[in-house]
């Protein structure tokens, strides 16, 4: 896996639990494979997405694949200037 | 003022125009086609629109998304497309939202023929699409009217959140009478709190039709139908004509009507004691000033139209079968005549006591 | 600063829909629809349209696609969203108008509204959902389904003997000529995602221009009903629909397309009265004159002999004179090349029934007509017949006049107007009392703006009245 340095503040996707309805479109786009499906269950019965905490490198696809709209925010770090 | 002679078709573009309303979509079919020829010419020469659609399920849709916006529009049609339109109309319904149809009758069923019938009483008044709603209905008898009471339907459809018919005949659409030209004209106001206009006034609004929750569903079905109670009590329309001292009362409303009036100057020369109610308003039905004659007792009814009993069954329900309710009627295409009416009227007036 | 990425133009919650969830769609887990909401909305977003917007809810999965689109929402009848598009974008000219739509929807019971409005060029941007199946009803085939899917009403597999073949909607609209963008967009992958996001954005970018149709079709599974997981629903997308039905825009004409622009209504009073020339164009209210009498006048003869308007020029006579009055003709297909006839009632009160069946006056213009109407003409009533049809002899008490008609009207200037010359006759011989003005007023209104028409016929009018008034009636 690609780890970036500490110092430089990295991209993370931010799923919510209770929105998440178990699909996996998400964990089959992400190029990092930094997406998994727990085996906990959320108040609606899915068994939601989980980041695995590290490796996200911001490419949005997790978030456009995902047909929930409030299930996946995709945090990116101000660029560079 | 202003007098010109004109076709009852025409005039109903007179009125919608003078009414404000902002677009006209149809579709051709006998005898109902000059209000659309007519629209054709006249609404974009005032920048309405007009389109003449692919079908009146079309038609009555694009309604449906004018009437969305808040703002005044109309079809108009005759039984075959007013069957299509019957979908349209619940939807419309079920929206609330405010529409005029003007049906221009002609002989059923199936592809009849294009002469006068009235045998879309039903399909109108009762509702010919599928839920508990109800339109309000008027029924001009004549070129005037077929003006002033389109302009009436659109104050009602928008007062009321209804869709309101102008229900008319072959007859009434084809026939040249001097009409009165309307006196004022109306700039509609939209009202925001319910249309939707592509505006950021408006952008919180929706237009539907459905509650998939049952009690939801059930309580605007009672919104509904408390509605129509205060439309049965605001807006029912007749007149009445010879009918004081009268012991048969000939009910017609339309065409019928004006040859039952005919009718009852006849009889009254032969002093049998005859007059004519007329309905104007056919939803809601005037029961209240039908009741009212039959109150005394001892009077009769005569519904003189040209369907199969549809408008009898409305004056027996009115009554709640209070008195005898006879029926002079025609269908097909043909039209009732004086001499019909007259002879029943003669035959009543007889064994009803020898009265003279 | 950071930039957090999350979905913009949907509301954040979804109260229109009730019930415990109100922050998660409808839709099955995995379905695309959501998908496709969600790039709408950030298109909607993004140009700033969401004010001016008017979403359309179909009847299908989309049923309720207003409990998410923050914008105007309307929900309308199965089919029928681009016939009420067009009716949204016809009476307001700024309104963007977006109907989303399924297959059934779209291409089976409202094909014709769909061919209609883009072959009118409306200004909607239609997103059609084709995923091959009826989805909300629970699976049966639509019009899309591919040939061999099974389905709940192909059990065994679409036979295009039976059912056809699949309809390619995008290639169906692109044989017509108003469309401004046509393109089929799926999300099998991340590229064709990104791809379907600018086709989706083009699309609206159209609408914001006022430029007219946009239509996108959108390739998807219906994961629940094809019982696939987002996995097979998104091989079978790549694998089979998109053999079947090819990616890629078909038509842009965005950057040549210009603005349609509607006009704005004019509820003026002055305006409407123009239009209608009412002032040049008015008759006198009718006077009730109780005693005057009644006259009911039947006209007869072939399509194309002038009866109707020669009753037309009656009723106007007697408009202009201050009587009540009215005009019934025979009306539709009968009048071509068949027979026509019309009745004029003239009165000092009221109109009652405008037909006329007993007869005062009976005109005849041919043979036919005659037979037709002569045994309705009152005792004491008068025959006016066309002389070319050769002598007639009338019932006991009716008085005939045969009316050289034709030749009158050629010798008075205008071979065309028998009609008028039978004007003429009635104006002298019809007992109406009516002011030779009126009869002047009436043929100059008939014939209005046709200046040589109205000489032409007005001389036709005095030669025949001036013949008349020398002939005896028996
Ligand atoms: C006039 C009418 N006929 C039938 C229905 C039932 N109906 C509801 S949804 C639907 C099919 C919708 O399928 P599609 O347009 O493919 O949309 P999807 O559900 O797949 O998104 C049908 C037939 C209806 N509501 N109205
Ligand atoms: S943004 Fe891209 S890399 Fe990050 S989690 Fe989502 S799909 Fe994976
Ligand atoms: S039934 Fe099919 S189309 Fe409808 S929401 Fe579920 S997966 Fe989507």
């Amino acid at each position: 896996m690609n780890q970036l340095p500490p110092d430089v503040p990295a991209p993370y996707p931010v799923i919510d639990p209770l929105e998440c309805k178990s699909c996996g479109r998400c964990v089959m786009v992400c190029p990092k494979k930094v997406l998994e499906l727990g085996d906990e269950l959320n108040a609606r019965g899915y068994a939601f997405t989980r980041y695995k905490g590290a490796g996200c490198i911001g490419c949005l696809n997790c978030f456009y694949a995902c047909p929930e709209p409030n299930a996946i925010k995709v945090h990116l770090p101000a660029k560079e200037t | 003022m202003a007098t010109q002679l004109i076709k009852g078709n025409t005039a109903v573009v007179v009125g919608a125009l003078y009414a404000g309303c902002d677009s006209f979509f149809g579709y051709p079919i006998t005898p109902a086609s000059e209000i659309l020829h007519e629209a054709a010419k006249r609404f974009p020469q005032a920048g309405r629109r007009m389109v003449q659609a692919e079908s009146e399920e079309a038609a009555i849709n694009m309604v449906y998304g004018a009437a969305t916006t808040g703002r005044r529009a109309m079809t108009a049609s005759s039984g075959p497309g007013i069957s299509l339109k019957s979908e349209g109309i619940s939807y419309l319904s079920g929206a609330q939202l405010p529409a005029v149809v003007v049906d221009i009758m002609r002989a059923g069923p199936g592809l009849g023929n294009i002469g006068p019938e009235q045998g879309d009483y039903n399909q109108v008044v009762k509702g010919g699409g599928h839920g508990n709603y109800r339109c309000l209905v008027l029924a001009p008898a004549n070129v005037q009217e077929m003006c002033d009471l389109t302009i009436r339907a659109f104050e009602l459809a928008h007062k009321w959140r209804m869709v309101a018919f102008v229900l008319a005949d072959g007859v009434l659409g084809q026939m040249i009478e001097p009409l009165r030209f309307p006196e004022t004209s109306t700039t509609p106001v939209t009202d925001v709190n319910w249309a939707v206009d592509g505006t950021a006034e408006t952008r919180l609004n929706v237009v539907t039709s459905i509650f998939l929750d049952f009690d939801q569903q059930e309580a605007f079905n009672r919104l509904l139908q408390d509605k129509y109670a205060q439309v049965e009590a605001a807006e029912q329309d007749s007149e009445a004509y010879r009918l004081e001292d009268a012991e048969i009362a000939l009910v017609a409303y339309g065409i019928s009507a004006r040859i039952a009036q005919g009718a009852v100057d006849a009889a009254r020369a032969e002093g049998l004691r005859v007059g004519l109610f007329r309905p104007i308003t056919l939803y809601p039905f005037p029961k209240d000033a039908l009741r009212e004659f039959v109150a005394p007792g001892g009077r009769q009814l005569v519904c003189v139209e040209m369907s199969n009993g549809q408008l009898r069954d409305d004056v027996k329900l009115a009554i709640d079968c209070a008195c005898p309710v006879h029926l002079v009627n025609r269908m097909g295409g043909n039209l009732v005549t004086e001499e019909d009416i007259l002879a029943r009227s003669r035959e009543l007036a007889r064994s009803a006591g020898g009265r003279e | 600063m950071e930039q957090v990425v999350q979905t913009r133009g949907l509301y954040k919650t979804f109260p229109r829909k009730g019930g415990a969830a109100q922050t998660a769609t409808h839709y099955c887990p995995g379905c695309e629809h959501g998908v496709l909401h969600k790039l709408i909305g950030e298109a909607l977003a993004d140009l700033d349209l969401q004010d001016r917007t008017i979403v359309i809810s179909p009847v299908g999965c989309g049923v309720f696609a207003y409990y998410y689109f923050d914008t105007g929402n309307v929900q309308v009848a199965h089919g029928r969203a681009a016939a009420v598009g067009t009716g949204i974008s016809r009476t307001q000219n700024n309104a963007v108008v977006v109907s989303y739509q399924g297959d059934g929807d779209l291409a089976s019971i409202g094909l014709n509204e769909t061919l209609q409005a883009a072959n009118r060029g409306e200004k909607i941007a239609v997103f059609f959902v084709n995923n091959t199946v009826y989805g909300m009803t629970g699976g049966q085939m639509a019009p899309t389904t591919l040939v061999g899917s099974k389905t709940i009403t192909s059990p065994e597999g679409r036979d295009p003997v039976q059912a056809g073949y699949p309809l390619h909607m995008a290639e169906l609209i692109n044989q017509l000529r108003a469309p401004v963008y046509i393109a089929r967009v799926s999300f099998s992958n991340m590229g064709k995602l990104r791809r379907a996001r600018q086709a989706i954005r083009k699309a609206l970018e159209i609408q914001r221009d006022g430029k007219g149709y946009a239509f996108v079709e959108v390739l998807m599974a219906c994961p629940t009903n094809q019982k696939m997981n987002v996995e097979e629903a998104t091989r079978f997308v790549a694998e089979q629909m998109e053999v079947e039905y090819p990616l890629g825009v078909l038509r842009d004409r965005a950057a040549e397309a210009v603005p349609i622009v509607r006009s704005e209504s004019d509820y003026a009073k002055e305006t409407l009265d123009r239009i209608f020339s009412l002032d040049t164009d008015r008759a006198p209210d009718a006077q009730l004159t109780p005693d005057a009498p009644t006259f009911r006048v039947k006209m007869a003869g072939f399509g194309g002999q002038g009866v109707l308007s020669m009753g037309i020029i009656l009723a106007r006579t007697a408009c202009q004179a201050g009587k009540f009055v009215s005009w019934y003709p025979s009306y539709g297909p009968e009048q071509r090349g068949g027979t026509a006839n019309c009745g004029v009632v003239m009165s000092g009160t009221p109109v009652g029934t405008p037909l006329v069946t007993a007869s005062d006056i009976l005109v005849a213009m041919n043979r036919p007509s005659l037979e037709k109407f002569l045994r309705d003409v009152k005792p004491g009533g008068l025959l006016l017949y066309d002389a070319a049809m050769g002598e007639v002899t009338p019932p006991a008490g009716v008085r005939a006049l045969a009316v050289p008609a034709t030749r009158l009207a050629q010798e008075g200037g205008s071979a065309r107007a028998a009609n008028t010359a039978m004007v003429g006759v009635l104006a002298a011989l019809g007992g109406f009392d009516l002011p030779e003005r009126a009869y002047r007023e009436a043929i100059t209104c008939n014939f209005a703006g046709k200046d040589a028409v109205v000489q032409a016929n007005l001389a036709v009018f005095d030669h025949a009245r001036a013949w008349a008034l020398e002939q005896e009636l028996p």
